[in-house]
């Protein structure tokens, strides 16, 4: 049984045209709407809720009787500031469960902060926009999830994914419009190079 | 097709970016339009209104009632804050940021007259933009 559940959250199934699904979550209305047109102008499926609650009923991980409907979901993007349960408190629900713990979650924030950011990411987000999101970054995400849907293996790829990305904002100036990841190469490649740099300064 | 009448419109939504009405995300919204979504832009400003009134009002009371509450207070106008920057309300939101920054250091008064200066600045930008809105619909038809 348990071999089964899994099996479906490592294929997730996309629709035929090979859209992926996002669901959106945000409790301002304003930011739903704007989240769902970059979407759907971007040629991603849209679910769009109000509330995390909303979400995990959605995802079949409110304790009810699990509805099928959750296991298309490709991308859960979610605010972070809503009033009940945070986007970070579903983030870690997410990642709790053996079933979705797969589904990429970005968080969005209108707030740039560090440790927030950093708290996000050690908790499995893939990504954390700044708000007001642009079309560039929908498209950015877009395009490595479908990358990462296609080298996807196993969960290492997750944190070889999070070190990069970290590299990428300590060591060198990240080109905004490039795609930060998917992993490219093994992470250990990188610290011989930085240290290579630091003795040319001289 | 007007060509005066486009010349105007055209004018218009430049000042409101040359006098700081509005920003950048504005664009954002315009590049969101197409032939099956024309009035995107207008759709979303006006989802604002009535999106964030609910705000304004609680923000209101909290100002007459519990005016030392200002972790309340600055917990709504954040939720504000980021509605006005949706749209790219640009001075709208610079009195949200020094309505914060009173919440932040205790100033009470200072939070009522920044308050009373926002809501001057969301009527100016309401009124500027549905006359734009207008202008725009009839240049189009």
């Amino acid at each position: 049984m348990v071999m089964a559940v899994e099996d479906r959250a490592a294929d997730r199934p996309r629709s035929s045209s090979g859209e992926l699904h996002v669901l959106a979550v945000d409790d301002s209305l304003v930011d739903r709407k704007v989240i769902e047109r970059l979407l759907k102008i971007s040629s991603c499926r849209v679910t769009a809720v109000e509330s995390a609650g909303r979400a995990l009923q959605y995802l079949g991980l409110d304790g009810e009787k699990r509805s099928a409907v959750g296991f298309d979901v490709n991308l859960i993007l979610t605010d972070y500031s809503m009033p009940g349960m945070t986007g970070y408190e579903l983030l870690k629900k997410i990642k709790e469960s053996s079933t979705l713990r797969e589904i990429p979650v970005v968080i969005m924030s209108s707030e740039n902060i560090i440790t927030r950011i950093d708290r996000c990411l050690e908790e499995g987000a893939e990504d954390f926009l700044l708000k007001p999101v642009k079309l560039s970054d929908v498209k950015r995400l877009k395009d490595f999830i479908l990358k990462g849907q296609g080298e996807k293996d196993d969960g290492d790829k997750g944190s070889c994914k999070r070190m990069i990305q970290h590299d990428c904002v300590k060591s060198s100036p990240c080109d905004q419009s490039s795609t930060p990841l998917p992993c490219q190469s093994p992470p250990s490649v990188q610290p011989p190079l930085k240290r290579c740099r630091m003795l040319n300064v001289d | 097709m007007d060509r005066n009448l486009q010349r105007q419109v055209a004018n218009m939504r430049k000042s409101l970016f040359d006098q700081g009405y509005l920003d950048e995300q504005f664009i954002q919204l315009e590049d969101l339009r197409d032939d099956a979504n024309p009035n995107f832009v207008e759709e979303i400003v006006t989802l604002f209104y009535t999106d964030s009134a609910k705000l304004i009002r609680n923000i209101e009371n909290a100002l007459e009632n519990n005016p030392s509450d200002f972790e309340r207070l600055d917990d709504y106008m954040q939720q504000f804050k980021g509605r006005s920057s949706s749209i790219g309300a640009k001075k709208v939101k610079t009195e949200c940021s020094q309505f914060r920054e009173y919440c932040k250091a205790g100033n009470a008064e200072g939070c009522i007259r920044t308050f009373q200066q926002l809501k001057q600045e969301l009527a100016t930008l309401r009124r500027k933009l549905e006359t734009y809105f207008e202008m725009a619909r009839q240049a189009n038809t």
